[in-house]
């Protein structure tokens, strides 16, 4: 279970987040939807250690891991633009952290990984030659393949064109509960956000205004902005 | 909290000590040893710098302008027109640029110009034409057709437009193209060293002179000190200029060059080909005249007084191997802090390793001998030739390293972090295997330099540690026809060496031979 609780993160001396508090219970996917500039990206990287936090902790299993880094919180992030290593092939990138992790068969779990995405058989392809939503599932199978105990995924499909979004929301929110994954999902699309989560946390200006289900939001907005966005 | 983060500690310490060790510390002990030679005022020292600091001044101004004068119908042949052999005109106007200076003066002295101000000039001249052909039609090439065409709808003639448009629009290349090819003959060492004989010194030969020769080390440090003086006041204009004039209007991506017609055709053929022509002679006639006699059979044998002349190839090829090796590393760490590190930190690291740019080899060959005996004496040890090498190198490997590594996203690295590598695996798995064949590119850099050094290998290199260039001048020291054969024969072999890497980084297809 994470627990972040009355987070500030101040970048350049500028406040990105501002008293963030937000909990997600294991094998929850939580969708945090707010407009761009908000601060989602900045909570995911605080989450994974990418950003100090200037006050609040962040807990795993009531652990603090604000002083863990990076590499060694074992958490699984997905990139907006997906960062691919562009001069590695498929199967590397997808066995890059069970290789660091000094895991013992890596091409099993590699062919594995990219079977639970749709794309078995393109261990030997390089990243640049597939196409947009092929990347988007080489990253995600690199993000899952180390079985991370926290999935995060930023703007997962932001990059894709619309009809390709719907079919694979489908199929990420199906891969996500197949593997019984703890998740945050960062988005700006109200559709997306639903279709992929169990429960929102809305978000504006470097703070969370809201959390609950569809149905309580739409019924008790806590303010008249929450009211129009989710609408 | 601040901690120190010991990771970066341990990138940094080898450039910061190798540069600052072989670089800055000689740099304030030449400074201090010159500053206090000119407080004292010996009789004649003002009136001498003032002469040589004067020729040094004007030879590179008039080699500057009359460079533009001779790469002017190149430069405006393959900016306007399209033709068969473009790129291999391009190519070989290119070769003289990547010749050892060694190289460069055997060859005018095997044309028989020998301690003539002219043979500095033109030899000058020939070295530097590819500065400016690369440097102004990169962007002569580049410029909207419509600008011009806009003019000439005006009613201007083509002379008008080529005056009032294009050549306004060339200034921040032909600057750029300017202060290098000052920079260059402003500094210049091997070509004025061989061609100047007695008569004609640059600040560089009598460093060399009153430091190698006469012994004299404070005057050689007092000019020493000028020579960074010039060499600083044409780096900051141009960096003001720089500032001055952003380039704002807008360049076609692709070029759009036209076929030649009519009386084009003919100009572009007589500038293209009579500047090969030109170009080709001294290299031509070294080669013939190295093959006049049986002067390659003697770099064999035994000589009395300079040993086998051929045996300093195997110490080029040691020392360019130890130095790529060094450059390479030192380089690669260097741009791995200025990419890494933000701030005060990556800026002073960037300024700093180019400073070996701006500062000439003959100086920084000098610094070794004046401050290397502390804190032990290392100035007979043969590897201080690699060292210097590296030195001058360094830039290059950085230059060519720096850019790659920029251009590696930050969510790329934090990609490999998240999922599971330290920061120094980051480093190894990342940054290592893609900056690979852009540090491959500055090794090769560094190779060439190696090989064709001379300035600040002729400080340094022990007579058992000669190198090919210093071993070639050894020769050219004696008198003799025999002497001179094998110097040619010797610069042959050099000449190939250097173009047998260059076309290697050529085929490599990676950043353009002589671009800064």
């Amino acid at each position: 279970m994470l627990q972040v609780e009355s987070l500030d993160v101040v970048i350049d001396s500028k406040p990105i987040l501002e008293d963030v508090s937000l909990s997600v219970a294991d094998s929850e996917i939580v969708a945090v939807l707010g407009p761009s500039g908000s601060g989602k990206s900045t909570l995911l990287r605080a989450i994974a250690g990418l950003v100090e936090p200037a006050e609040g902790d962040i807990r795993w299993n009531g652990q603090s891991i604000v002083d863990i880094p990076t590499h060694k919180r074992g958490f699984g992030l997905m990139f907006q633009g997906y960062a691919l290593f562009p001069h590695m092939t498929v199967a590397d990138n997808v066995g890059f952290g069970l290789k660091m992790s000094g895991h013992a068969d890596i091409s099993g779990e590699v062919e594995e990984a990219l079977s639970w995405v749709g794309l078995e058989g393109f261990g030997s392809r390089q990243v640049e030659s597939l196409s947009g939503g092929e990347q988007q599932r080489v990253a995600l199978a690199r993000t899952l393949a180390p079985h991370p105990d926290l999935v995060m995924l930023d703007e997962p499909l932001g990059a894709l064109d619309r009809n390709l979004r719907q079919k694979l929301v489908i199929d990420t929110r199906r891969v996500l509960e197949a593997r019984e994954v703890t998740a945050i999902v960062v988005t700006h699309d109200r559709e997306e956000a639903v279709a992929m989560s169990d429960r929102l946390a809305l978000m504006r200006g470097g703070t969370i205004v809201q959390t609950g289900l569809l149905d309580e939001l739409l019924s008790h907005p806590a303010d008249d902005w929450v009211a129009r966005f989710i609408a | 909290m601040r901690q120190i983060r010991w990771g970066w500690v341990a990138v940094a310490a080898p450039p910061v000590i190798f540069i600052g060790y072989f670089f800055i510390y000689p740099l304030t002990r030449i400074l201090a040893l010159g500053l206090s030679e000119l407080s004292i005022g010996a009789s004649g020292v003002e009136a001498r710098l003032f002469r040589v600091g004067w020729f040094t001044l004007w030879q590179a101004i008039v080699s500057t302008v009359l460079t533009f004068l001779a790469a002017a119908p190149l430069t405006w042949a393959v900016s306007s027109y399209r033709f068969k052999g473009r790129r291999l005109a391009m190519a070989l106007t290119t070769v003289p640029f990547v010749m050892p200076t060694v190289v460069v003066g055997t060859a005018f002295l095997a044309m028989g110009w020998q301690e003539s101000i002219g043979a500095i000039l033109v030899a000058h001249v020939f070295f530097n034409v590819a500065v400016v052909v690369r440097t102004v039609s990169t962007l002569w090439s580049r410029i909207d057709p419509r600008i011009q065409e806009g003019a000439r709808v005006l009613g201007a003639s083509e002379w008008q437009v080529f005056r009032r448009i294009t050549l306004p629009l060339l200034r921040p290349a032909m600057a750029a193209a300017a202060s290098i090819v000052f920079l260059f003959t402003f500094t210049s060492f091997g070509v004025v060293l061989i061609l100047g004989g007695f008569r004609y010194a640059t600040l560089e030969v009598e460093i060399y002179r009153q430091a190698v020769t006469l012994f004299d080390l404070p005057l050689a440090a007092a000019l020493a000190i000028v020579q960074l003086v010039g060499v600083g006041g044409a780096l900051y204009w141009y960096s003001r200029y720089q500032e001055r004039t952003a380039v704002s209007w807008t360049l076609e991506r692709g070029s759009n060059l036209r076929r030649p017609r009519g009386r084009a055709r003919v100009g572009v053929a007589f500038a293209t080909l009579g500047t090969l022509l030109a170009l080709a002679v001294p290299l031509s006639t070294l080669i013939s005249r190295s093959l006049a006699g049986s002067y390659y059979p003697a770099l064999f044998r035994e000589d009395p007084i300079v040993g086998v002349p051929v045996l300093s190839a195997v110490n080029s090829l040691f020392f360019a191997v130890a130095a790529t090796v060094l450059a390479t590393i030192i380089g690669v760490l260097a741009s791995t802090v200025i990419v890494g590190r933000t701030g005060d930190m990556s800026r002073w690291f960037d300024l700093t390793l180019m400073l070996p740019l701006g500062t000439s080899a003959v100086t920084i060959g000098f610094g070794f001998i004046v401050a290397l005996d502390w804190p032990i004496d290392i100035r007979a040890s043969r590897w201080l030739v690699p060292a210097a090498h590296a030195l001058v190198a360094i830039p290059f490997v950085v230059r060519s390293t720096v850019p790659t590594l920029r251009s590696i996203p930050r969510e790329t690295r934090d990609a490999a972090g998240v999922l599971g590598a330290s920061p120094f695996r980051v480093w190894r798995e990342i940054d290592l295997p893609i900056v690979s064949r852009a540090a491959m590119v500055g090794a090769a850099f560094a190779f060439v330099i190696s090989l064709g050094e001379f300035g600040a290998t002729s400080f340094v290199a022990r007579p058992a540690s000669a190198t090919i260039p210093t071993m070639i001048f050894r020769l050219l020291s004696r008198p003799g026809q025999s002497s001179l054969g094998m110097a040619m024969a010797l610069s042959v072999v050099l000449a190939a060496l250097t173009a047998a890497v260059v076309m290697s980084i050529d085929r490599a297809r990676f950043g353009d031979v002589g671009r800064f």
